[in-house]
């Protein structure tokens, strides 16, 4: 999963904090979903939050800071009811930050007695909506959980709270020589565990495999407060079903995990990292093919970013581009390895065939670490990059890599045809453009369409059909985001009947009432 | 002047990026299996080098030769240098095993150096991220009898005419003056470019001269002694309070209000 990485803020030095685009998108109210989409319907069975019950959680969670309760949406609950994209706004008045496994179990009990909707939240960096409430569910924020409990440096199972930012578990990890199977553009910000709730993907996944691989155990507590203790540290298990991989992707609505056991591999001393610029999709994909061909094993990325994609970055940020002329696709290939000379020689000798035979027409090599971090943000700074006019919708899809970038081509063209784009200049058009960027090692496309402002006629000419495309040639409408909020409706266009049903009769086994993250 | 010639000293250092750690016997800081890459002050000298060439009308500029004095690894920085842009490549080596070389016997081998390559003008970095000595420049001027410009934020060719733009405490400084000349660049020089594909691949093909330690008359003798290498205090961790107005009595409690 791609979400937001840190603020920008870092680069003030270079004389754009100002324009970040988080400051930017921070100056626009945005709508109650409620409010923006009518057809969603409050639960009536769901019971109204009283005074009592506040008192009772006060009582569960005995530090004041941990209940955040307000009848308005003071600012310090706008934060929690707010999505990133700006584009979700739920109105939630209760925020609770339970420190122990057993205080969500407390809290679940009696929000099951009483018949109280939750949404469990981690760092908020989701992009579908689903983290955020709809309505008035109680958030349940894990970020006061965020110890980690333990580490065997010889199998390397890690074991901590699902609260444990992404980011500080790697540099935890870094510090051990190993390092979390996982890296996303939002690790400064998002939690593990709502990186296993959604089974986030993510730039290393080419490398390390999806988390329902490397996910040993978890934590959970169920909708009705039982705790479910399956932090096991092993790697086979084959006793009955696999419990835990129907709560890696379920989204919060069975449980709440608490607590996560992961198998981290031994960080790579050696890392390289190229850019280059084609010409054609067809290049991008000879250039793949090449990559698995010459580097196999130690290949860890191979994304690609459009040549619009790479400008929104520059325009958005004001930095020079990395080459010197301006192509259709940008692609990033890393390496990891333990042998920088055998890695190197590997990587030089892909160079040369590519540059040859003119796949690529240009690129670079990072030559220090310093060099290879700027490369990334060419990639990872694009989510927010794309947010700097105002909003973004979000396509994360799977499609077979034929046709990979066409759907980008396509969804041009139709909003084109339609009068609705207006590039950076032209003010009155609400949208800005059509970019796709992606894990193209793992046939997984982000179509993006940065507006200026969310425009339900653009919307209209997105929705369903961005997803009937994808149903035609057989993709995923969810590749790693989830399903949120923003997709739940359109599920039916990548699963069948049966499976939907299957879906509905788990949920209903684990959660009864129906409180989970309605 | 026609046909300048220009000698970039770089030195291959721990990666700017990397957190140095302290070896067991604390006698230095740990070199083995952590990523090396060019120290950057010498990055931007290259760069600076290179951007004078570009900047000035054809073969005003006749050649850019990078010097290293290093481990055999350093043929790696050389080739950055050239990758960049430098023409060809001079590899003193030292023993991998090696005590590091103080400022003085470097700048005395750069001398040497310098009178068999006859370069106008030598850009340098001010000081190298690892040892953090900013002496050598300075050093090897004095040895050279040359004029010196320390820390360049900006440089300037006319003719045979440098001048320099300094950033110095409360301003900036500019200083003016002929080649031959040592330059020692600061990090707002520039910004390094990225090396392109084609021109890593030409840099292969540039050649690297090798010269050994025993070349040179200097004694791998240090003066200085190091006696023991620590971290950093650790910094102690801070505590949350509730509120404000556990905020206030935290603070009367440690007398600082």
């Amino acid at each position: 999963m791609q979400r937001l990485g840190r603020p920008l803020l870092n680069q003030a030095s270079r004389g754009f904090a100002t324009q970040s685009p988080r400051y930017y998108a921070a100056s626009k109210e945005v709508k109650f979903t409620a409010e923006n989409y009518p057809n969603a319907k409050r639960d009536s069975r769901f019971a109204q939050l009283t005074l009592d019950d506040v008192n009772h959680f006060k009582s569960i969670l005995s530090s004041p800071s941990s209940v955040l309760y307000g009848q308005d949406d003071t600012s310090e609950l706008q934060g929690f009811n707010t999505d990133w994209v700006r584009k979700y706004r739920g109105q939630s008045q209760l925020v609770l930050k339970p420190k122990t496994v057993e205080q969500v179990s407390e809290i679940m009990k009696h929000c099951s007695e009483r018949n109280l909707a939750v949404v469990p939240q981690g760092g908020n960096t989701g992009l579908v909506g689903g983290s955020v409430p709809v309505f008035d569910e109680i958030v349940i924020s894990l970020s006061a959980m965020n110890k980690i409990r333990s580490f065997d440096e010889v199998s390397g199972a890690l074991v901590c709270d699902a609260g444990v930012i992404l980011e500080s578990a790697d540099s935890y990890l870094r510090e051990r020589n190993h390092i979390f199977p996982l890296d996303l553009g939002a690790k400064g910000s998002c939690h593990v565990g709502g990186n296993v709730a959604t089974n986030a993907g993510g730039l290393r996944l080419l490398r390390y495999g999806s988390l329902h691989g490397t996910v040993l155990g978890i934590e959970a507590v169920l909708p009705d407060g039982t705790i479910l203790h399956d932090l096991q540290t092993l790697r086979k298990n084959n006793t009955g079903f696999d419990l835990k991989q129907v709560f890696i992707g379920s989204e919060g609505t069975i449980g709440i995990i608490t607590g996560i056991s992961i198998l981290c591999p031994r960080r790579s001393n050696a890392v390289h990292t190229a850019y280059f610029g084609l010409q054609s999709f067809d290049n991008v994909k000879k250039a793949f093919i090449k990559a698995k061909k010459d580097l196999g094993e130690i290949l860890s990325a191979f994304e690609l970013m459009d040549g619009l994609t790479q400008d929104t970055y520059h325009t958005a940020t004001g930095k020079p581009y990395p080459l010197a002329e301006r192509y259709p696709f940008h692609i990033l290939i890393e390496t990891s390895g333990s042998n920088a000379e055998h890695d190197m020689a590997k990587l030089e000798a892909f160079l040369e065939q590519v540059m040859g035979e003119e796949i690529v027409a240009d690129g670079t090599l990072a030559q220090d670490k310093t060099q290879a971090d700027e490369l990334w943000k060419w990639r990872e700074g694009l989510p927010e990059a794309c947010a700097h006019w105002g909003g973004t919708y979000k396509y994360d899809v799977s499609i077979p890599l034929d046709e990979f970038y066409t759907l980008v081509e396509d969804t041009k063209k139709r909003l084109e045809d339609a009068g609705v784009v207006g590039g950076t200049t032209d003010e009155s058009k609400p949208v800005v453009g059509v970019v796709g960027w992606g894990h193209m090692g793992d046939s997984n496309l982000h179509l993006n369409v940065p507006v200026r402002r969310y425009d339900k006629g653009v919307e209209g000419l997105l929705e369903p059909w961005v997803y009937e495309w994808i149903q035609k040639r057989k993709g995923s409408i969810s590749a790693e985001h989830g399903l949120g909020f923003a997709k739940r409706d359109y599920v039916h266009y990548s699963r069948d009947p049966t499976s939907l049903e299957l879906m509905r009769r788990v949920k209903k086994t684990f959660d009864p009432q129906g409180i989970m993250n309605p | 002047m026609a046909s300048l010639r220009i000698l970039v000293p770089v030195k291959r250092a721990i990666d700017y990026a990397v957190r140095p750690r302290v070896n067991k016997a604390q006698t230095a800081v740990e070199v083995a299996g952590v990523r090396h890459s060019m120290n950057p002050f010498d990055e931007i000298s290259v760069e600076e080098a290179v951007r004078l060439r570009e900047g000035t009308p054809a073969k005003t500029i006749e050649d850019i030769v990078a010097v290293s004095i290093g481990p055999a690894k350093a043929t790696e920085t050389l080739r950055t240098a050239m990758a960049i842009g430098c023409d060809r490549g001079l590899h003193v080596e030292v023993p991998e095993a090696a005590e590091m070389l103080e400022p003085l016997q470097v700048a005395k081998i750069l001398k040497e150096v310098v009178d068999r390559e006859k370069p106008d003008l030598i850009i340098m970095g001010k000081q190298s991220i690892d040892d953090d000595f900013s002496q050598t420049g300075q050093i090897l001027a004095g040895l050279l009898g040359w004029g010196q410009a320390y820390g360049a934020s900006e440089v300037k060719l006319e003719g045979d005419t440098v001048t320099v733009r300094r950033e110095v405490d409360g301003g900036t400084d500019v200083v003016k003056g002929k080649l031959p000349l040592v330059i020692t660049s600061d990090l707002r020089l520039n910004i390094p470019r990225f090396a392109t594909l084609p021109n890593i691949m030409k840099a292969k093909k540039k050649k690297i001269e090798k010269m050994k330690l025993e070349d040179f008359q200097v004694r791998a003798e240090n003066r200085l002694k190091t006696l023991k290498v620590t971290e950093p205090p650790v910094r102690q961790g801070g505590g949350t309070v509730e509120n404000v107005d556990g905020l206030i009595s935290r603070l009367k409690e440690l007398g600082a209000l």
